[in-house]
């Protein structure tokens, strides 16, 4: 089979790609999905809070998930469901598998939007037993609120993600005690607004530079030994206490899902876990495109939706157009920066660029400065910075006129 | 009295300061109107948007999401949630699909389509 485009992928960036290369006049799409339904994550992401950016109201995570898949079908977009792809090549051939037996697409452009997966235990390396009870936080929500089957009454929750403190409050609501969230850093990953409605409306202890050193039970989990850490993030012996619980729930990191990306020979950025990318979301072989999570971890569904119709767009230009050999520069972080994405990006000034970072630990008043070799492109300020809120700094197209030199992104605290 | 509020109404977290005199809320702290709003709200009447899940009745293992056509006192949640937990539902459902109505005054509706 042959298609202009083809879409790894059916949750919000490939949902959001597919009905931006449509609505950029490529006809000929397919998205793949390995459920029988498209949306993703968001399916299982019951509470409210997305949209408000991108749709200008709050909706649920399915919600949210419908607009889009209604998008998709409106426009008769193809996919296929329960379809898992098991390669991707660099000269666009997609191998996937489904009841039907192993299909072959050609494609004249790629968009990788395959999202993130959790962390696991295995991940962590904490020592005991191994009984049942230990989930990871996102399979618990799917078994709760897509299945109905209340994973444990006492929990202990090990770090404080959005999607560990989104937990706590549905384990409380559903009659469970939640005996205590603990967070290895001195500070949460998760929004402030969850910390009050998640954790302080329920009375749930937050516990920070506290990890889990130990799981006991055998058949099932009857308890974990937690301890404050010291700044090398060594447990502190006199510190560790058993809590007598029935499940451990991980919220401990997403990874972006990139085994095709990688078995595909695609260069990938070590701090971001996903692909090289220029300003289009396309990565360093010609026609593959990468958005949303796989890309990067976002915060909001809105932001993913935003990235993922920049990747449908410039996939549909691609195609139409073919590639445009345009010279480039490299994109890299400085002081006080984890990562920038794009990597890369295209010089001579024909559009504005935007660059998307997280910092590297909480600030205060800070300085952005973007600067290509000692030319000052963007500089801004900001009241606080913290890596669990993605910053986002727009070169102009004017100022990108005619930068030659590598651009670094770096930070200052103001004091 | 004085009270220390951290707004939930969106992301940017604010940390205010509810002083009450006379009957009247004075709010410090926060960045925008729906701040003060929130703050007095949370020393008079707090409410919060509750989403949960009805069990399917007439398909296997399926749970259809549900969610407060309006925020809901506080106190009122534990009473909603044992109203919810006891509930169940027929597919097919639509989105926005009435499924509770008039628990303690509030309807509750469906936010996922079950075919």
């Amino acid at each position: 089979m042959n298609f202009d485009i083809v879409i790894v992928g059916g949750g919000p960036a490939g949902m959001a790609a597919a009905v931006a290369a449509w609505d950029a006049g490529c006809r000929d799409i397919a998205v793949l999905d390995r459920e029988p339904d498209i949306g993703g994550i968001l399916r299982q992401c019951i509470h409210p809070g997305f949209g408000l950016h991108k749709l200008g109201r709050e909706l649920t995570g399915p919600e949210y998930a419908h607009v889009y898949r209604q998008l998709v079908l409106d426009r008769g977009i193809r996919v296929f469901y329960e379809t898992t792809v098991t390669a991707v090549s660099a000269d666009k051939l997609v191998t996937a598998r489904n009841r039907d037996g192993i299909l072959k697409l050609k494609a004249g452009a790629v968009i990788l939007a395959m999202g993130c997966r959790e962390r696991s235990r295995g991940a962590l390396n904490i020592p005991g037993t191994r009984p049942a009870g230990v989930y990871s936080a996102g399979t618990a929500q799917k078994l709760i609120n897509c299945e109905g089957y209340l994973v444990g009454k006492r929990v202990v929750i090990l770090g404080s993600g959005d999607i560990g403190l989104i937990m706590a409050r549905r384990m409380s609501l559903e009659g469970a005690k939640v005996e205590a969230v603990c967070e290895l850093l001195p500070y949460s990953g998760g929004l402030t607004r969850n910390i009050v409605q998640c954790l302080e409306d329920f009375g749930i202890p937050l516990y920070l530079s506290t990890t889990v050193t130990r799981i006991h039970g055998k058949n099932r989990v009857e308890g974990v030994t937690i301890a404050q850490v010291d700044e090398n993030r060594q447990p502190i012996e006199k510190t560790r206490r058993d809590i007598s619980c029935d499940t451990l729930l991980l919220s401990v990191g997403l990874i972006p899902e990139n085994e095709l990306t990688r078995a595909a020979g695609i260069p990938m950025d070590p701090a971001t876990n996903g692909a090289l990318v220029d300003e289009h979301c396309q990565t360093l072989v010609p026609g593959i495109f990468a958005c949303g999570n796989v890309l990067q971890v976002h915060d909001l569904v809105d932001y993913v939706s935003e990235e993922a119709e920049r990747a449908g767009r410039e996939a549909a230009v691609y195609v139409q157009t073919g590639e445009e050999a345009l010279p480039w520069v490299r994109v890299s972080p400085g002081s006080g920066v984890r990562y920038v994405v794009p990597q890369r990006v295209h010089t001579g000034g024909q559009e504005d660029v935007t660059l998307f970072l997280r910092v590297t630990q909480p600030f205060g008043r800070v300085c952005f400065t973007v600067r290509a070799g000692d030319t000052v492109l963007v500089s801004a300020k900001r009241l606080r910075a913290a890596p669990g809120e993605m910053e986002r700094l727009t070169i102009p197209a004017g100022a990108m006129k005619d930068v030659k030199a590598d651009i670094t992104v770096s930070l200052e605290v103001i004091s | 009295m004085k009270r220390a509020i951290t707004c939930i109404v969106c992301p940017r977290g604010c940390a205010m300061t509810v002083e009450a005199r006379d009957g009247a809320f004075t709010v410090t702290g926060n960045a925008c109107h729906r701040g003060e709003k929130h703050a007095i709200g949370e020393c008079t009447n707090p409410v919060r948007t509750l989403t949960s899940t009805v069990r399917v009745a007439n398909r296997e293992d399926t749970m259809v999401s549900v969610k407060s056509a309006a925020p809901v006192p506080k106190g009122s949640i534990p009473e909603i949630m044992a109203r919810i937990r006891a509930a169940s539902a027929e597919a097919p459902i639509a989105i926005g699909d009435v499924i509770l109505s008039d628990i303690c005054g509030i309807q509750l509706l469906a936010t996922k389509e079950i075919r």
